[in-house]
């Protein structure tokens, strides 16, 4: 496979090879789509996509149309991970080996499909599961999800999302899974060397993959990349991978503020500085617990 | 070889011979002594198939799905409340046009909790494109199972097999298990529609906002349906030849000349089979039909069966609230001609609420029926009015 | 595929319906590029390819939906956004 040298602070080199299709339904800009191509050229040809309700069902084709040049199936939206289990388990009793990818939403994974995700974890059932969290039910037109964060607006939070968003990732760790992980677009070798490392293990893979959404977020387009970038120097969004139980963090935040992140998405334009403040010292006491569990990667401090 | 054994061991034998290989299971009573079957068979290798202990009928029906799109023979059975909480992958199910094996042990809905045995279940998921059969006894759930996997493989639509909680599922009867020789006969390996194939990718089951399109897709599950009438008769001659059993779609009894005929379905046709004989002694010309397949609903084998009857009774353990027994809805459908020459339909709710249905019972109905000219109420509470 | 698919599915790759028509604004390469390829890992349209012979960055306008992203990336500040003249393919 023809490789390019790799973007950011990280030694995996990215595949040229393409397995999204020109001319989906995405939105300019689309982070979710952006995720997708990223993440399948570090899983490479051999891959099921198990896609449930999301903007997924819309960007992959629509009937008889596919974006993606590996198999798909769709699904009901709370049933991503089990209908990936039994996928899985037919796979395996006809004895081949293709990793098996359930794609879904932060309100496919947060919310209507918690529950079978819990149980395909707690089984350890052999799949990868990619929740793309655009921090809003985007597809039905910007509702609040639980995975919408502490003050953004959204059509069903007029006033501001009055609670912080639920944290995937502790729940999932604290099933004992073998991997999970957070990714973004803006850390494009990052988030490939951590879908190829999940690829290679077993049982169940958990990756939070942070995807910018310009209609949701209020803002425009081509900001997509920056804004992710910038999540993750705010520590809005800490990069890190929970191997076996074992917390690293695969990138040190370069102190951007927060402020910088929040000022670019209408989203939060009704925000005071006093809550702006809030905001910040929640996300602070959560980076200090991160840092108190974590080991940091060699390749992670700039 | 012969073994005494319940309907749900009947149902688990069905899916060890049929040679599932991917079993989702969650359990509900009085569902439960299937899946506790089926995973023994499974952790001890009788079965070479993979039990998968999911979190909710939901799932169960979710990794069905996942497993039939790869072409392995599924299995799942549920009860009620578990068949209620499918409901949306019933549709899915079928419109994905994917073999998948269900049984439902009949139970009522809550409210209030129960336990007893009612068709409402399944019956009110008549309109998600699953083939339906009821079974009289532990026997015919058996080999229904085996012919569900016949049907469903060839129409590539979902099939699924009804039995009664507890007049079935934990009641003993002699069943006889036909050699696995001869069941890989009758039932080969599942060559399934869909190709999943790294090698030649494909999407399954997205979206469309065509309306033709839709349309489409509609018109072909239907006549999917339509379809699995015929090889559902197939089916039953195959297995005829197989195994010496035979059911029908449905069965008419004793119908020569019949003046009122009883149609009932599931474990009320044994009862109702004593009482015509006990009516027949007693010179009232009394007939039965069992009807057997309910999906697709084999409209025209009824009318001809009922060709010149004057007067039908239905017997429901099932109730469309407003509207009646859902039984006796369907029959007055098929039943129903533009130049009025339609038998008169008693509409008797008399096995609902897990009532027993004893001959009594049915004798009593009948001869009231045989009495009266036509209905004076609709649908008929027979165990209040008694 | 079998011959007869009973449900909805479609072959993988069956998409292209051209979306350029979504933007009038396109990338434009003016100069300055160091080949970094960083225009191409960040699009989300997979609408950016390299020349295999003079390494020069291709733009297809085509499916382009002028989100901007590669502009906004681009180190050197070699990319342009705008109403690309007429038969010119970036």
């Amino acid at each position: 496979m023809r490789t390019m040298p790799a973007f950011d602070r990280d030694d995996f080199s990215i595949p040229r090879d393409e397995y999204l299709y020109s001319g989906h339904s995405g939105c300019p800009g689309c982070g979710a789509t952006l995720t997708m191509r990223h993440v399948l050229k570090a899983m490479g040809p051999r891959t099921v996509v198990v896609v449930c309700a999301s903007c997924w069902t819309g960007i992959a084709g629509y009937f008889p149309t596919s974006s993606l040049k590996v198999p798909s199936v769709h699904c009901a939206f709370a049933s991503a991970a089990a209908t990936a289990s039994g996928l899985k388990a037919a796979l395996e009793m006809r004895g081949d080996d293709i990793s098996v990818l359930a794609w879904a939403g932060d309100g496919g994974t947060l919310d209507i499909g918690l529950q079978g995700l819990s149980a395909a974890a707690e089984r350890n059932d052999d799949i990868l599961y990619i929740c793309y969290d655009n921090e809003a039910y985007m597809n039905t037109g910007i509702q609040r999800s639980s995975a919408t964060p502490l003050g953004a607006w959204t059509t069903t939070t007029p006033l501001g999302q009055d609670r912080p968003n639920k944290n995937i990732m502790d729940i999932m760790v604290a099933h004992g899974v073998p991997y999970a992980a957070t990714v973004t677009i803006g850390f494009p070798s990052d988030l490939m060397r951590k879908v190829s490392k999940a690829k290679g293990i077993r049982g169940t893979r958990f990756i939070h993959a942070l995807s910018p959404c310009p209609t949701g977020w209020r803002f425009a387009p081509h900001l997509t990349v920056k804004i992710a970038r910038l999540a993750v120097e705010s520590k809005a969004f800490p990069l890190y991978e929970v191997e076996q139980g074992e917390y690293i963090i695969t990138h040190m935040p370069r102190d951007r503020s927060l402020k910088e992140y929040l000022e670019l998405q209408g989203r939060f334009k009704d925000l005071t500085d006093d809550e702006v403040q809030g905001i910040q010292d929640n996300l602070e006491r959560a980076w200090q617990r991160l840092m108190a569990k974590s080991r940091i990667a060699t390749y992670a401090t700039p | 070889m012969e073994k005494v054994m319940t309907g749900n061991s009947a149902v688990a034998y069905g899916v060890k011979l049929a040679r599932a290989q991917v079993i989702p299971a969650y359990p509900i009573t009085p569902q439960t002594t299937i899946v506790e079957h089926l995973a023994q068979m499974c952790a001890t290798g009788e079965l070479r198939a993979r039990f998968i202990n999911v979190e909710s009928e939901y799932s169960a029906m979710a990794a069905c799905i996942g497993a039939a799109v790869a072409g392995v023979r599924t299995f799942t059975a549920t009860s009620s409340h578990g068949l209620a909480f499918m409901h949306e992958l019933l549709h899915w199910a079928s419109g994905a046009r994917l073999p998948i094996v269900m049984a439902n042990v009949n139970r009522a809905l809550a409210v209030p909790w129960s336990l007893l045995a009612e068709h409402t279940d399944s019956l009110s998921q008549r309109d998600t494109g699953w083939l339906q059969i009821y079974c009289e006894d532990n026997q015919e759930v058996l080999d229904s199972i085996l012919q569900a996997y016949y049907i469903a493989e060839r129409v590539r639509l979902p099939c699924m097999v009804n039995l009664e909680g507890f007049y079935l599922s934990y009641i003993s009867e002699p069943v006889h298990i036909p050699e696995q020789e001869q069941v890989d006969a009758f039932l080969p390996a599942h060559c399934p529609a869909y190709e999943l194939d790294p090698d030649r990718p494909a999407a399954f089951f997205g979206a469309t906002f065509e309306p033709t399109m839709l349309y489409r897709f509609r018109r072909d599950t239907h006549q999917g349906l339509e379809k699995a009438l015929r090889v559902a008769r197939e089916a039953d001659e195959d297995f005829h030849r197989a195994f010496g059993r035979r059911y029908g779609l449905l069965e008419g009894y004793r119908l020569v000349d019949a003046q009122l005929v009883l149609v009932a379905t599931g474990t009320s046709v044994s009862t109702a089979r004593t009482a015509v004989d006990r009516l027949r002694d007693r010179g009232a010309k009394v007939g039965l039909l069992k009807l057997r397949l309910f999906r697709p609903l084999p409209a025209d084998d009824i009318r001809s069966a009922l060709r010149g009857v004057p007067k039908v009774a239905i017997l429901d353990r099932s109730i469309s609230l407003g509207a009646g027994g859902i039984l006796c809805q369907e029959l007055k459908s098929v039943l129903y001609r533009a130049d009025g020459q339609c038998p008169a339909v008693f509409g008797l709710l008399a096995g609902l609420g897990g009532i027993d249905v004893t001959p009594d019972l049915i004798c009593e109905i009948a001869e009231r029926a045989l009495r009266s000219e036509y209905p004076t109420e609709e649908p008929i509470w027979i165990e209040v009015n008694r | 595929m079998r011959e007869s698919i009973p449900g909805p599915v479609s072959k993988a790759g069956t998409v292209p319906t051209k979306m350029g028509s979504w933007s009038t604004i396109k990338p434009v390469l003016e100069g300055k590029c160091n080949f970094c390829l960083l225009c191409w890992i960040f699009c989300p349209e997979g609408a950016i390819s390299q020349d295999e012979a003079d390494r020069k960055v291709l733009f297809d306008h085509d499916y382009c939906k002028g989100c901007g992203i590669c502009a906004k990336e681009c180190p050197t500040k070699a990319i342009q956004m705008a109403e690309p003249e007429a038969g010119r393919a970036g």
